[in-house]
């Protein structure tokens, strides 16, 4: 059927190893889904942790979310909503072709992944202050399998983290594609696929913020 | 078989027979489809050699009822391998109840072995034949393994828990002691000699030897050292709660769960005791993670498990 | 369809050329030669560790080098060997080559990402590899904590690095394959047409997305444990090593299958095309590398039966793992009945079958005895195992890398390579490993432990043995590289088809063009119609053309 190379002009952003740009769609979001897939799996290594140590070390684990801060964690869980929607918003202006949307949306997603980082800053400051990060100087005053706790909250909040800067990069080159005209209804897989890996970041989050602050705080 | 080249290992305990039957069994059922297999690709090889460039072999495509039966029977062989080697397993890892107990303590690069009566050995261990013995195993440092080829066991040596294993020498004799998990640099200097010998000889053997106390008295010791005692006091006034007959006993948490007491039980009560606070208890006991050793450990949990229920309170028989 | 004989045009190999094309190219095949010649030279120094490690064994005492190089030579041998030449074998090179010609696409979905991949595995292989110089690593391949993270002197943060760093070249491979099978099939390139290489190479990629961001965040924690305190498996604060344990093997028991199942793609493409003949029970052999890749997710607690896991966790890992004994049983009879009435051709192909098949039984078969778990206990972590896992990686893995490489490097090259001196390496090859590996299953049955510089003398007969057979297996392997490298100087030019195959790769010039095709194909057969396939034919047959030339 469509096995012929367009005859007709072919879009300037179709590689020249895709037939059509609907393929070039479907394999980009496609492999954004299988990425996203090795991403669950990265993570889900840290969560089985979690969970073998919080079976083992019940009551430490109620001491220690009771040492984070829950109001800024909430805090830092409303700015990721929020910039969950200025994504979606900013991905639904790229498939209208409208330029301001895409760039006040976009705009909005970088400063708020920006919030989250800072907020993110001082929670870690304070667990210096305190006494919580794990190793030498680590509390010793303090139960056994406090400091595990504090070592996973670290390692997975500072891999959220990482992803997080990961994206707000990959954000920054998409606003300046957007300013540059590059994305209209026929081509946005740039802001499509990017806008898949802000949302799952964002779902990441939104199970470290109960896993790591609230369920102790609901055994006490 | 001459000496210089032996083919099978020594074969000296209750187990190894039967690990060695079991080995033969896969062993021909493997050797039967290998030869199997082998023989009708080398004959199709010659039989069905092309004879002319570019002929085509015949057109089959496949046999459901061929699939069906090379599905089946490799299913039911590897079923009938799972069930045999699973009963072996659990054999192998419940000891009998009038095992007797011998600790050992693995740290890089050397075994420490301590028998009940208080004798202490390196890299040997004397056993009397034709009487289960029970290895208490724990580490020092890093994870080791204690495998004894002769007797077809072997298991890991971690740290932060206590693991057992069991074994019934059958032939007098001396045999290797193998460290199997590689452990650093001298990994494979941790080595060592098991020493079966008839009874009389081994009840010789522990009375000649030097003694610190047995390891029951050693446990005693430091129960009362490390103020142990003014808390686990033998009635029930004591802040902890009391430890006679405790270990084999079901004990009731604070937060509902209800465990079995058994050595890891009591270990980890020792080394981390917020972990699982008994019902009715304060979580006030401090770790003694770094203030005792393993081997001090393991005479401490020797000491406990003597312990007998208080005279007053008998032991709760329910129906 | 096909004038190749006529007309050649100007190949993949030639245009654009110079090192920078070559370095940037977004070409698949480019990429695969690229990955080829890294392998190689990683392939070479992990021989060179091995060959070091059987040079010591020769004597009991451990007098040729000190416990602790032996250490790192063991260790560094196991990470080479495994992340940076088996894992990476089939799949990065032939499996980039030939996945997208096979299913009738100009290239993979993401060249980029698939360039990429190669920068990933060379920066993560030269950060390892510069522990040799920064104090070796000594922990195994395995990584087992607390010994790695708490008791080893040596610069296991950086390995650590490396190899997380690794991990993410296979994923985007992976991720690259899969989304290629599922949107670049040509028209008429339905799944049930695919060749069996790349249903093989699909379920690998499988592996690599699900398991190797487990190794990746595994060697990570190692690596913030060791750098940033950030303990997890450390016992003394209550740490569980043995979780260490259940993350590793969730992805390196798969990882296995990661270095085997391409092979068995390998070889499917290979028995068909001795045998002249449709694959027997193709749609058999598709769902069991499929069945392998999501079975060998949940074996991984074999390797632990003695850990001091639960026993019953154990049972349920025991009866898993003979489960997935049986999808590669079928695909071995499989082989076998493809094979009954053939029209069986003797080129070098046919040997490296029949050595695969030879060593993948013996590898496969043992598997059996470390699955079953009262055997295992005594088998474990002994030379028995070394024996089955290379029986495995290399008799299996490795034998049938090299059975495709040689079955397509006139297609990869465009050139041929000596005939005779294929078939007296394959055998080299098959002699040399047998005597080299199977002196240590016995030795292992006897309880001599894996990772010993020094052991008891009566051990010294099988592993004199063992050393005697790596030198023949060293020399088959060598012989390889040899013709091979003088094929591309001196080799006569390569027919487009001259083993008489079936499938789109073999209808191209021999070196295809860089995009492959001028037209997307349409397939209107399904795979393996060998009864439609042209003759065989080792050279180009003298042209009108070349008798002008002479």
């Amino acid at each position: 059927m469509s096995n012929a190379a367009p005859t007709a002009k072919p879009h300037p952003k179709l590689q020249p190893h895709f037939h059509s740009m609907e393929q070039q769609l479907e394999a980009s979001t496609l492999g954004m889904w299988v990425f996203l897939v090795t991403e669950v799996m990265f993570f889900g290594g840290m969560f089985m942790a979690y969970l073998v140590y919080r079976n083992m070390y019940p009551h430490a684990w109620v001491e220690a979310s009771h040492e984070l801060n829950w109001q800024l964690g909430g805090l830092n869980t409303m700015v990721l909503i929020m910039s969950s929607l200025t994504m979606a918003l900013a991905v639904r202006a790229a498939m209208l072709g409208q330029k301001r949307g895409q760039l006040v949306n976009l705009s909005l997603t970088i400063l708020l992944g920006c919030v989250f980082l800072v907020v993110k800053f001082f929670e870690y400051k304070a667990k210096f202050e305190h006494h919580l990060v794990p190793g030498p100087h680590f509390d010793p005053t303090l139960e056994q399998g406090m400091q595990i706790f504090f070592s996973l909250y670290f390692m997975l909040t500072g891999v959220h983290a990482a992803h997080m800067i990961i994206g707000i990069v990959m954000m920054t080159i998409i606003l300046t594609m957007a300013a540059r005209d590059s994305f209209n209804a026929e081509y946005y897989t740039p802001v499509e696929v990017a806008g898949l890996y802000w949302h799952f970041v964002d779902i990441v989050w939104i199970f470290l913020f109960p896993l790591l602050y609230l369920l102790g705080r609901h055994g006490a | 078989m001459s000496s210089s080249l032996p083919l099978f290992p020594l074969s000296a305990s209750t187990v190894s027979g039967e690990v060695d039957t079991l080995f033969f069994f896969i062993l021909g059922v493997s050797a039967f489809f290998a030869i199997l297999v082998s023989a009708l690709m080398l004959y199709f090889t010659f039989k069905y050699r092309s004879k002319k460039a570019g002929d085509a072999g015949a057109d089959i495509h496949g046999s459901l009822t061929l699939e069906l039966i090379w599905t089946g029977i490799p299913f039911i062989l590897a079923m009938v391998m799972f069930v045999w080697g699973a009963q072996l397993f659990f054999t192998m890892a419940k000891p009998p109840a009038d095992a007797m107990d011998i600790f050992v303590v693995g740290k890089q690069w050397m075994w420490k072995v301590q028998h009940p009566e208080g004798v202490r050995e390196i890299n040997e261990m004397h056993v009397p034949i034709n009487r289960p013995v029970r290895l208490t195993l724990g580490s020092e440092d890093v994870i080791h393994d204690f495998f004894i080829p002769a007797f077809r066991v072997k298991m890991d040596v971690v740290p932060g828990r206590l693991t057992t294993m069991w074994f019934t020498a059958t032939t007098v004799g001396e045999y290797h002691i193998f460290c199997g998990q590689y452990c650093g640099t001298r990994h494979s200097g941790m080595i060592g000699t098991v020493v079966a010998m008839m009874p009389d000889d081994y009840e010789a053997w522990l009375a000649g030897g030097r003694t610190t106390g047995s390891a029951v008295q050693n446990g005693e010791r430091l129960f009362t050292d490390l103020s142990c005692i003014t808390c686990h006091k033998a009635d029930s006034s004591g802040r902890g709660p009391t430890l006679g007959g405790v270990f084999g006993s079901t004990v009731q948490l604070n937060d509902g769960r209800r465990i079995l007491a058994d050595e890891n039980y009591l270990r980890e009560s020792i080394m981390t005791p917020q972990a699982k606070v008994v019902q009715g208890f304060q979580p006030i006991m401090p770790t003694f993670q770094g203030l005792v050793s393993e081997e001090n450990l393991m005479q401490l949990i020797a000491y406990v498990k003597t312990l007998k229920p208080a005279e007053t309170a008998p032991v709760p028989v329910k129906k | 369809m096909n004038d190749a004989t006529v007309h050649q045009e100007p190949s993949y190999l030639g245009a654009p050329y110079g090192l920078a094309a070559w370095l940037l190219t977004k070409d698949h095949k480019r990429i695969a030669i690229l990955y080829l010649i890294s392998i190689t030279i990683f392939f070479a120094i992990g021989a060179g560790f091995a060959a070091t490690i059987r040079a010591e064994l020769v004597t009991p005492q451990g007098d040729l080098v000190t416990a602790d190089l032996y250490n790192k030579l063991f260790t560094l041998h196991g990470v080479v060997m495994i992340f940076f030449f088996l894992i990476p074998s089939i799949p990065a090179v032939l499996g980039n080559f030939f996945i997208p010609i096979m299913i009738g696409a100009k290239d993979l979905a993401f060249p980029r990402i698939n360039l990429l991949s190669w920068y990933i595995y060379v920066i993560g292989a030269v950060i390892t590899l510069s522990v040799v110089i920064s104090g070796g690593l000594d922990t195994g391949w395995t990584f087992y904590a607390p010994f790695s993270s708490i008791s080893s002197n040596t610069d296991v943060t950086t390995a650590a690095v490396g190899v997380f760093i690794t991990g993410f070249s296979s994923i985007l491979t992976g991720f690259n394959f899969i989304v290629t099978v599922h949107r670049m099939r040509a028209p008429g390139m339905t799944w049930f047409r695919l060749p069996l290489f790349v249903w093989a190479n699909y379920a690998t990629s499988l592996i690599f997305i699900l398991g190797t961001p487990v190794v990746a965040i595994t060697v990570l924690l190692v690596a913030a444990e060791r750098g940033l305190h950030l303990g997890i498996f450390d016992p003394r604060i209550g740490g569980d090593p043995v979780l260490f344990q259940h993350l590793f093997w969730f992805y390196s028991h798969p990882a296995v299958y990661i270095m085997i199942l391409p092979g068995m793609g390998v070889i499917s493409e290979l028995v068909a095309n001795v045998s002249r003949k449709q694959i027997f029970g193709y749609s058999f052999v598709a769902f069991s590398s499929i069945a392998i890749a999501i079975i060998g997710f949940l074996v991984w607690g074999h390797h632990m039966f003695v850990s001091s896991q639960s026993i019953y966790a154990g049972l349920v890992f025991s009866i898993i793992t003979m489960l997935v004994a049986v999808p590669s049983a079928v695909k071995t009879f499989n082989w076998t009945a493809t094979m009954y009435r053939g029209s069986i051709t003797w080129d070098s192909p046919l040997f490296w079958v029949l050595g695969f098949m030879g060593l993948f039984l013996v590898g496969g078969l043992t598997g059996l005895f470390l699955g079953t778990m009262g055997l295992d206990v005594h088998l474990h972590d002994t030379y028995f195992v070394v024996a089955h896992f290379h029986y495995i990686m290399v008799g299996g893995g490795v034998t049938a890398f090299l059975g495709g490489l040689h079955f397509y490097w006139p297609k990869m090259t465009g050139r041929m390579y000596s005939e005779p001196l294929a078939k007296v390496s394959a055998m080299l090859v098959f002699f040399g490993f047998n005597l080299t590996f199977f002196p240590q299953f016995i030795l292992g049955y006897m309880g001599m432990p894996r990772r010993y510089h020094a052991y008891p003398p009566e051990f010294q007969v099988l592993n004199v043995m063992s050393t005697g057979g790596a030198m023949v297996l060293g020399t088959g392997y060598f012989l390889i590289l040899i013709y091979l490298l003088y094929s591309l100087f001196k080799g006569p030019k390569a027919p487009a088809n001259p083993w008489g195959a079936t499938g789109l790769e073999w209808q191209l010039q021999s070196p295809p063009i860089t995009h492959n095709f001028h037209e997307i194909p349409v397939v209107t057969e399904e795979a393996y119609d060998y009864l439609h396939a042209p003759a065989p034919q080792l050279a180009i047959p003298a042209s009108p053309r070349e008798v002008t030339h002479e």
